[in-house]
């Protein structure tokens, strides 16, 4: 079944992908193994997975500011997330979208949106109109 | 947003294609966060280490480098944050040649674009702290939480390419922090224990921080008698900041916001938490090693003060570093020559440490440098650190910098 979920105009361009979904924060520096396209933090919720071409969908931002830089290295190297979902970004990763072209909403009206997507489901990204669509679930899901 | 003739002009690429980039982008972030327009700002300070920039960053910083001087040359006085590589010693670390070309290059390009390579994340100690109500462009967590809170200056958390952008343009957006509204206390809480030392301090700053959880949280605490000192509330912001992306905090009676807790309160207090010794030592329990042997004690993030340059100095008379353990002291080249001139870093130094300058060990490559040196169990006094390196490859472990150093001396965590 087709859910539309309105958030707040984001950054960046209208995109497809298959969500990777936590109830947890993210940080490019603190989190990821950004060579081998992994989460490397021992504790987060998605230690080991991969988030390359997934559309994460996560807490908040937290941590450094060096995200802003690495989201942009780490997409033209091919090893990024198509797009970012967050309850709350912080300014570091919504520059960092933008400099990296990388489609990132934040503030879903309807409420904790690590609850509303699951992982494995399609979701349409549509940054400019503040709006984002799940499909339901992939049928080609591997993580 | 409203752009003024000038930020029209900018955008329509008439100062250049770097203002014009620089306009563009912060256009893009300000329509994110609903800024009305631009403000002016004082200063810029980039965070441009090389592993976080990489080859796409760095080609991007020689692009703009490329344009005429009248083009491409910063606005407004730009420093910047600790560097990836200490072009003075890179190789005992096992960095590798690829890593120190990619420096040269950034460091070319970023004096060619007129930033002052201060290379410092205590510029707020250093160089030139901030003015009460100044509105400035920063990146670096530990240097915004520190100036917004301490010293009443106005920031965001600017990323590498925005704090670039304000710093070619001479202004930011107009939203976060830069907005009266933003900086009042959304969380409360009653501390009933002082911290003791800059960990004790790290410790409290990094369990609020992970109590907020995120950057639109503003702490305001109780129960503080009497200023920290800067040391301290480095520490304490720091960690803060690292844990929950915490950009402002509050203390009654000490920070200049708020000289009580109804100043930064609109209506009514936010509920109190009480934070006492076992909140304290829940998070230091997540960090405890005691017996474990170290493969590398590093004193970092932030930068060392001259203060705690000379403490460490202090603490290694007599001793010498263990054979199996090594010690690494970063901090900027300002405290660095400073420390030379006084002597302090030869004492450092004659103990077997290693003293480098402009960078910070959890941004240079620190991932790569471990497996070369073959280090997994790290201790640290910095709450920060520990908090960021477990995602690296490493074992953190927490000490004050008393136990640290006597880990160092020993190769075994007191």
């Amino acid at each position: 079944m087709t859910r539309r979920l309105r958030c707040h105009p984001g950054i960046g361009p209208r995109v497809e992908g298959e969500a990777l979904v936590a109830e947890d924060d993210f940080s490019a520096r603190y989190d990821l193994d950004r060579l081998a396209g992994t989460f490397s933090r021992p504790g987060h919720k998605l230690a080991g997975l991969s988030y390359v071409d997934r559309v994460l969908v996560l807490n908040t931002a937290k941590g450094g500011v060096a995200s802003a830089w690495m989201l942009r290295e780490m997409a033209e190297r091919g090893m990024a997330p198509r797009a970012i979902l967050f309850n709350a970004a912080n300014t570091i990763l919504a520059q960092g979208a933008a400099f990296a072209g990388m489609a990132l909403c934040d503030r879903f009206e309807d409420g904790d949106i690590t609850r509303l997507i699951a992982t494995g489901d399609r979701v349409i990204v549509d940054p400019p109109a503040g709006l984002v669509t799940v499909l339901g679930k992939a049928t080609n899901f591997t993580a | 947003m409203k752009l003024n003739d000038e930020e029209r002009a900018m955008l329509a690429g008439e100062a250049g294609e770097p203002r014009r980039w620089a306009v563009e982008h912060m256009v893009e972030v300000g329509r994110m966060f609903d800024a009305a327009d631009f403000v002016p700002v004082a200063q810029a300070h980039m965070m441009a280490d090389t592993e976080s920039l990489g080859e796409a960053g760095v080609a991007f910083l020689e692009g703009l480098a490329a344009h005429p001087p009248a083009e491409r040359r910063v606005r407004v006085p730009m420093l910047t944050d600790p560097r990836g590589v200490d072009l003075s010693h890179y190789r005992p670390l096992g960095q590798t040649e690829e890593m120190a070309a990619l420096e040269r290059r950034t460091i070319a390009a970023c004096t060619d674009l007129g930033i002052l390579m201060t290379d410092s994340c205590v510029t707020y100690q250093t160089i030139m702290p901030p003015v009460r109500g100044e509105h400035v462009a920063y990146g670096d967590t530990g240097v915004v939480i520190y100036c917004n809170s301490v010293l009443g200056a106005r920031s965001n958390f600017e990323g590498g390419p925005s704090a670039l952008a304000a710093g070619l343009t001479g202004r930011t957006p107009r939203y976060g922090l830069h907005l009266d509204r933003n900086r009042r206390a959304t969380r409360r809480f009653i501390v009933t224990e002082r911290p003791e030392g800059l960990t004790g301090w790290g410790v409290l700053g990094g369990l609020i921080g992970r109590l907020c959880g995120s950057y639109w949280e503003v702490p305001v605490l109780e129960g503080i008698e009497g200023a920290p000192t800067s040391d301290e509330m480095k520490h304490f912001g720091a960690a803060m900041a690292s844990f929950g992306s915490t950009p402002l905090f509050h203390i009654a009676g000490v920070t200049p916001e708020a000289p009580d807790l109804a100043s930064v309160c609109d209506g009514p207090a936010p509920e109190p938490v009480e934070i006492g010794r076992k909140e304290l030592e829940g998070l230091r329990g997540n960090f405890g090693a005691s017996g474990d042997e170290v493969d590398v004690v590093v004193f970092a993030a932030p930068q060392l003060s001259h203060v705690e340059m000379a403490r460490v100095a202090e603490l290694l008379e007599g001793r010498q570093v263990h054979e199996r353990t090594a010690l690494v002291v970063c901090t900027s080249p300002t405290v660095a020559a400073d420390c030379e001139r006084l002597g302090i870093v030869g004492r450092i130094e004659a103990a077997g440490a290693v003293v480098l300058r402009g960078t910070c060990f959890y941004n240079q490559y620190a991932r790569e440098i471990g497996e070369a040196n073959g280090w997994t169990r790290l201790l640290s006094n910095s709450v920060k650190i520990v908090n960021i390196l477990g995602g690296y490859g490493y074992r953190p472990a927490l000490a004050s910098m008393e136990d640290c150093v006597t880990a160092a001396a020993t190769g075994r965590i007191p």
